[in-house]
């Protein structure tokens, strides 16, 4: 049945609309590598029956004339969507056993559209994580290894999961979030398509939440035109979400293979740091030369104050934490541990459901919001990305896109990062620029290291211009001719 | 900003995480190293302005203040670890 499972979704929606096989042959080849990829730790939950019954109806559908956009696609979703009915823990203890009583919205449109649903998928903690080592559920272990070597790597986080299923063939796409680069990265360390919509273009009901100025859903998926399918899908406007925008939504598929001729593309001078591999600098050099033969103009710019995003990110990112997650109390879902008192069960009760990451976030949030530090910290914070956000807007009045490397590295082995949070917040700063100015972006497989290991490029658009970023992701994708997959070994 | 012990019992109790004593020095180690690096901001000239509270620039949306859910208290209390007769259980709050 590999054959089925090695498919891009585009190839397999074809597959099913010319007949040459049922979505229950297709679903099934997926529960099967689904249920033989255990040393992955990609799938937390797997749904093999939900996933059989939903593609029996939409076979149904398709047999009657009413097949949707992604009829019959078995997809994998990030346990941080809620699914009703299917248990929901956002890898934390503090969730337990929560069972959801409603559908998040994201989802909800992938099930309108006809998609499939294989389980639920690993990830950090609350997504707080580049690793994937923050999960209750343990680390999703990277398909992806080094020539020669058995060692485990980390598939990047806190998309850890989505992104492994994909590399993996484990099924056609996932849903994920990024909120400072959780999509991206883990994308680029996979050899896998991500991409994070602008702010608002996916609506935030019904995802757990962690900085709500910064969490948005976008997919990881096998090819470019593979990611605007699913993105077309995911997206649309929800009164449920006050944050979620009120546009039309693109036909995004119809923007990859477009021409990029005449595009002007910019090239931040801040984003080359002090320390990164040359391999990265090379395939950043490629990835500009790939353009450039596309008809792109090459436009050097500037955003002088891209060193002070990550640390603006870590004010911003665990202060809105230290809020959302308040909620997590013991009374009305998730973990309870009694304590003698009111105060005492809901500090035993947080102790004991939160992991140290997390906690270290929620004391960092409280700490910057405390009386006598909100203003020299938290509102610091929120003056310096505006001026992030000038950066890019003075930028966009010169290029229409920018190119930059997705991540300062290839997929690390699981632990090498994990005692210094620093080190570990240093693998998103090409990514988290992007989220404090609400700006879409877009990892690409690019090519790989001297260890054979995933590399990527990121794409960076104007807000709501998700479409150029498909027809420049495709132009690189077509010029890369990454075909490679991890060899298996699970 | 080097944060001591008594900083982190302070905060950690106002978080509502019980944190033990002998944690305390460690975190107050590991969450000065975070506020160190976190301090180069002050390198940035923020002067005039003004705090970005919002990724996009839109007005919050009005709606009808009407009900549009409710009425399935089984619903809502199904993932409570108590409850009785429709009710959640918990500790004594007044004492």
């Amino acid at each position: 049945m590999s054959a089925l499972t090695s498919l891009t979704l585009k190839a397999a929606l074809d597959g099913l609309a010319d007949k040459s096989f049922s979505s229950e042959e297709l679903t099934a080849a997926h529960v099967e590598a689904v249920a033989a990829a255990k040393p992955l730790n990609a799938f937390i939950l797997e749904t093999p029956e939900k996933a059989i019954e939903m593609a029996k109806a939409s076979d149904a559908r398709r047999a009657r004339g009413e097949a949707g956009a992604l009829d019959g696609a078995p997809l994998g979703v990030k346990d941080l969507f809620c699914t009703e009915g299917v248990r929901s823990t956002a890898c934390s203890n503090i969730l337990g056993n929560f069972v959801p009583t409603y559908e998040s919205t994201v989802t909800a449109n992938l099930w309108r559209d006809g998609a499939v649903m294989l389980g639920k998928l690993n990830l950090d903690e609350f997504a707080m994580g580049s690793s994937n080592e923050t999960s209750a559920f343990g680390p999703v272990v990277n398909p992806w290894r080094s020539e020669g070597s058995n060692s485990t790597l980390t598939p990047g986080g806190s998309s850890g999961g989505s992104a492994a299923a994909v590399a993996a063939d484990l099924c056609l796409g996932a849903t994920a979030t990024d909120t400072g680069g959780s999509i991206r990265q883990p994308a680029a360390f996979t050899g896998t398509v991500g991409i994070k919509p602008t702010y608002g273009r996916c609506s935030r009901w019904g995802v757990v939440a962690f900085a709500s100025s910064l969490d948005q859903a976008g997919p990881i998926a096998k090819t470019v035109e593979d990611a605007a399918i699913l993105l077309k899908s995911m997206s649309g406007h929800d009164a449920k979400d006050s944050t979620s925008l009120d546009v039309e939504v693109p036909d995004f598929p119809s923007f990859v293979g477009k021409s990029v001729k005449g595009l002007r593309i910019g090239i931040p001078k801040e984003y080359r740091v002090d320390g990164m591999p040359p391999e990265i600098e090379k395939l950043w050099e490629q990835g500009i030369a790939w353009l450039k033969e596309a008809g792109c103009e090459i436009v050097e710019v500037s955003l002088p104050h891209t060193k002070y995003a990550l640390p603006a990110y870590y004010i911003v990112a665990p202060a809105e934490a230290s809020s959302n997650l308040a909620r997590y109390d013991g009374m009305r879902y998730g973990l309870r541990k009694d304590g003698a008192n009111l105060t005492e069960t809901y500090e035993n009760t947080r102790a004991a459901g939160f992991g140290a990451e997390v906690k270290r976030r929620i004391l960092i949030g409280t700490y910057v919001l405390s009386a006598g530090y909100y203003d020299a910290y938290y509102v610091k914070a929120l003056k310096v990305r505006r001026r992030i956000a000038d950066d890019f807007d003075q930028a966009f009045q010169k290029v229409d896109a920018l190119l930059t490397p997705t991540a300062p590295s290839a997929a690390f082995e699981l632990g090498a990062n994990s005692d210094d949070p620093v080190a570990m917040y240093l693998n998103d700063i090409f990514t988290v620029t992007v989220n404090l100015a609400g700006l879409p972006g877009m990892s690409i497989p690019a090519g790989v290291d001297a260890n054979g290991l995933p590399l990527g490029l990121q794409l960076i658009g104007k807000a709501l211009d998700e479409g150029t970023l498909f027809s420049l992701g495709g132009a690189i994708e077509k010029a890369a001719e990454f075909k490679t997959k991890p060899a298996k070994w699970w | 900003m080097a944060i001591d012990a008594a900083t982190v019992r302070k905060v950690a109790r106002l978080a509502r995480i019980a944190e033990p004593e002998e944690k305390l020095e460690a975190l107050a180690r590991e969450l000065t190293g975070i506020m160190t690096w976190i301090e180069q901001l002050n390198e940035v000239d923020t002067d005039g302005v003004e705090p970005m509270t919002s990724a996009v620039a839109a007005t919050l949306p009005m709606r009808e203040d009407v009900v549009t859910d409710g009425g399935d208290p089984q619903k809502v209390l199904s993932n409570a670890p108590k409850t009785v007769d429709g009710f959640y259980v918990v500790p004594k709050v007044v004492e």
